[in-house]
């Protein structure tokens, strides 16, 4: 019995993610973000989200990949995750899909990516979706840290 | 039934008994003729009772009952108040903050506490030498009791009235506690018993209870030619009363010779509390309604985001300019003001309920040490968030334990000194402005400058150079630091590796302030300092590069424009002279990292407080002073040295809150 999954798919620097779904709490536009000085570098900031302070990560900086430009699809994806509310950067946020738990195969040492934060490569047609350990990416001062 | 939706009540209240329980128990350790706190005790005892039985928990019941049975006699004075009693005593005490605190923490494993229901019940029986008659018994008084409640003045009416060949009668009438017009019974009493005799005292006084300003009893002093029959008779004529007991008076020298007037025929017990009960009942009667802290937690917060709107609202009036708006704004602002005041007032919590737990633990402590103190505590009724509150305890416990263990000398050290032998703890809360300050004072050895040096040197803190060379103030605050502790030895008390950093870190952590000042032989004073609130702060809004940084108003002592040309080079730290001292700077541009580099041509300096310490932090604007709420910046950025937190301006950007104590 194989189950179904939804999940956000999203570009990173030209290549496919995508999160579980029931993670994401809401999408939102690029927006004023202040620095927090002294924090992980892959932190941008804090932004205000509708009277709350919530932190952003950069992915491209938590992933190691060259830091991102801010272009018009530049969007910040809000996770909630263990109660903690916590926003992602990501370069194009593309669809919304479902995904069969057998079309997930182990993570193999094939990404860019460190291996830590990756749960499963979804395969769709012939689109390969590198599909997120969000505890681990968006979990800080765990190790992967590379500041 | 299902109990569970009541537990956490039944814990806070159980834990408010016994919190009474041993208040009252030390204070009657000081007064044991104060037999006023036995019926506190008593009550106390009771409820706890009766409570935990409702809930099911049979332990605590049985416990509290034999405590109960021991109260009694204690007030009856069959045995006296000796310290193996009130070993006992706190000893319960003691165990039923354990069965309660197995019950929150959900332990099944019922305490055992069969070693204490049998000394209690030893002490029970060891107080029964008045022999068993005297328990059926204790539903009367005895004669020479009964006498010694009368005044001198009623004394002599009875007297006269005894030679005249009159009784005089102590009668104990309860009301049906159902009765609603208790006032109306009681005058019915009077008169019908007026039309045959006098009365020539009640407890409670007339006037209260034509008040109706009483429990559910009274005791009246009746002279009269009637028997007792005939009283009893006319007393049952009356509904919704009942006659618990009558005895006959006789004068003091006739006691002796008149035992006989004893009721034995009366089965039920004589409940003294229902008579104390009116006068303790009248000390604290305050409209309360129990909240949950969350609701106030999301109530305060509503008010927060209100705050911020408002805020924004005056922004925008102030670039757009429209008349009417005005005004209203000035209205909502005063409203602001008063719901933030309200519900901060509604968080508050009296420190009283942390205070209350000190002079027991003083008095175990003082005794597990050998040492004599008198704990003086004063300010109990100042308040603080409940939040703070809650956080407080520990680091004060650790302050309390320190003065005992280290601060106080030994009896024999202070009998040498010249000292009194009685070492003077004394702990002490009061409000200053936005703050609270706690003080925790001992009149003993104090801190040896010399022994912080060689005890940092060996803990490889610092160089002995560099310690000889720093003022007093600045050695002191070396005791704070992680790895330093001043213990010479290790002893079950203080000294398990964690040391006065800890309470340094949990002030700080409170957005508070700890130091000490300490004069050899004749004591050490810490002093903490705490914001009243956590939640809405007074702040300085300023500007670095592109960033706004807001100060806590609470450490900003001054600020002041500054030159570029004024600021000087000493050992490689920018210093610049202010009104004659050097007050050194920290550029917050540097500090944090800020982006940009393009000089400002004009720079100003905010002048901090760190502990005693002052600070010239230098930024490009002050942009002004704003009404802030402080929001944490989640478990995920916290901890960031130099950042307290976050706030959400009025202009929907969010503001870094900067952390004095940990950004310098």
């Amino acid at each position: 019995m194989s189950k179904e999954m939804q999940y956000v798919a999203f570009n990173l620097n030209e290549e496919e993610y995508a999160a579980d779904i029931l993670a994401v709490q809401e999408i939102i536009r690029w927006t004023h973000i202040t620095r927090v000085p002294r924090a992980p570098s892959y932190v941008k900031g804090v932004i205000n989200l509708r009277g709350t302070v919530v932190p952003i990560i950069s992915s491209h900086l938590r992933f190691n990949l060259p830091e991102e430009e801010i272009t018009d699809t530049t969007r910040i994806i809000v996770f909630k995750i263990n109660g903690a509310i916590i926003g992602m950067t990501v370069d194009h946020v593309t669809e919304v899909l479902q995904l069969k738990t057998d079309e997930i195969e182990k993570p193999q040492a094939m990404s860019t990516i460190d291996e830590e934060f990756i749960s499963g490569i979804g395969k769709v047609d012939d689109r390969l979706l590198i599909i997120l350990n969000l505890d681990n990416v968006l979990s800080l001062g765990k190790k992967g840290d590379k500041d | 039934m299902d109990m569970s939706q009541y537990l956490d009540l039944f814990l806070e209240e159980a834990a408010e008994h016994v919190q009474t329980l041993n208040q009252n128990l030390l204070k009657l350790e000081h007064n044991p003729e104060r037999i006023d706190l036995l019926d506190e005790i008593f009550r106390a005892a009771h409820t706890l009772k009766g409570m935990s039985a409702t809930m099911g928990y049979d332990s605590i019941a049985g416990l509290t009952h034999k405590m109960e049975n021991l109260f009694d006699m204690l007030r009856e004075r069959k045995i006296s108040l000796d310290a193996k009693v009130f070993n006992c005593l706190f000893k319960s005490a003691d165990a039923l903050d354990g069965m309660l605190e197995g019950i929150r923490e959900g332990e099944t494993e019922p305490v055992n506490v069969d070693t204490i229901v049998k000394e209690l019940g030893m002490l029970e029986n060891g107080g029964l030498e008045v022999g068993s008659e005297a328990v059926q018994n204790d539903e009367t008084k005895k004669d020479t009791e009964l006498w010694d409640e009368l005044n001198e003045y009623e004394q002599n009416l009875v007297k006269t009235a005894i030679e005249k060949g009159f009784y005089v009668w102590r009668m104990f009438i309860e009301i049906h506690p159902e009765c609603l017009m208790k006032g109306v019974r009681a005058f019915m009493i009077f008169k019908s018993l007026e039309g045959r005799g006098e009365i020539i005292k009640s407890v409670p006084a007339v006037q209260d209870i034509e008040d109706e300003n009483f429990d559910k009893s009274l005791v009246l002093y009746y002279i009269s030619a009637d028997s007792e029959e005939s009283i009893r008779k006319e007393m049952n004529k009356i509904s919704e009363i009942k006659l618990k007991n009558i005895n006959k008076i006789s004068s003091k020298s006739e006691a002796s010779d008149n035992n006989s007037s004893n009721n034995n025929g009366i089965k039920e017990r004589k409940k003294p509390e229902g008579i104390v009960d009116i006068s303790g009942k009248k000390q604290k009667i305050h409209q309360t309604v129990r909240v949950d802290i969350n609701r106030l937690d999301s109530l305060m917060s509503l008010v927060g985001e209100l705050v911020i709107n408002k805020t924004r609202l005056e922004q925008i009036n102030s670039s757009n300019k429209i008349e009417d708006l005005n005004e209203t704004i000035e209205r909502i602002n005063s409203i602001t003001g008063d719901l933030q005041t309200v519900v901060q007032n509604a968080r508050m919590v009296a420190i009283e309920q942390v205070f209350n737990r000190f002079p027991r633990m003083v008095r175990d402590l003082a005794k597990d040490l050998g040492k004599e103190v008198e704990l003086i505590v004063e300010g109990k009724e100042t308040e603080l968030d409940r939040t703070v509150i809650d956080e407080i305890g520990d680091p004060l416990v650790h302050l309390l334990r320190n003065a005992l263990d280290h601060g106080l000398e030994s009896t024999q050290e202070r009998m040498a000194a010249g000292k009194n032998t009685c070492g003077v703890l004394q702990l002490k809360a009061k409000q200053e402005g936005n703050h609270v300050i706690i003080s925790v004072e001992d009149d003993g050895r104090g801190i040896e400058l010399d022994s912080i040096i060689d005890k940092a040197v060996k803990n490889g803190l610092a160089a002995r150079t560099e310690l000889e060379s720093m003022d007093e103030r600045e050695l002191l605050s070396i005791i704070f630091e992680p790895g330093f502790s001043t213990s010479q030895e290790i002893t079950d008390l203080s000294g398990r590796g964690v040391g006065l950093d800890v309470v340094k870190n949990k002030i700080q952590s409170l957005s508070g302030d700890v130091y000490v000042t300490t004069k050899k032989g004749q004591g050490t004073k810490f002093t903490i300092k705490l914001p009243l609130t956590l939640a809405i702060i007074q702040a300085l809004l300023v500007r670095s590069g592109k960033e706004v940084y807001a100060i806590p108003l609470a450490n900003i002592d001054e600020t002041t424009s500054l030159e570029e040309q004024h600021i000087k080079n000493i050992q490689s730290q920018q210093v610049i002279l202010l009104r004659g001292s050097v007050l050194p700077l920290l550029d917050l541009r540097k500090a944090l990292s800020v982006p940009g580099s393009e000089k400002e041509d004009e720079l100003y300096v905010v002048v901090v407080r760190k502990g005693e310490q002052q600070i010239g932090l230098v930024v490009d604007e002050l942009i002004g002073q704003q009404e802030i709420v402080i929001n944490s910046l989640g478990k995920h950025l916290s901890g960031i040295p130099g950042i307290a937190g976050a706030s959400i301006l009025g202009d929907g950007k969010v503001s870094l809150i900067l952390d004095i104590a940990t950004l310098i």
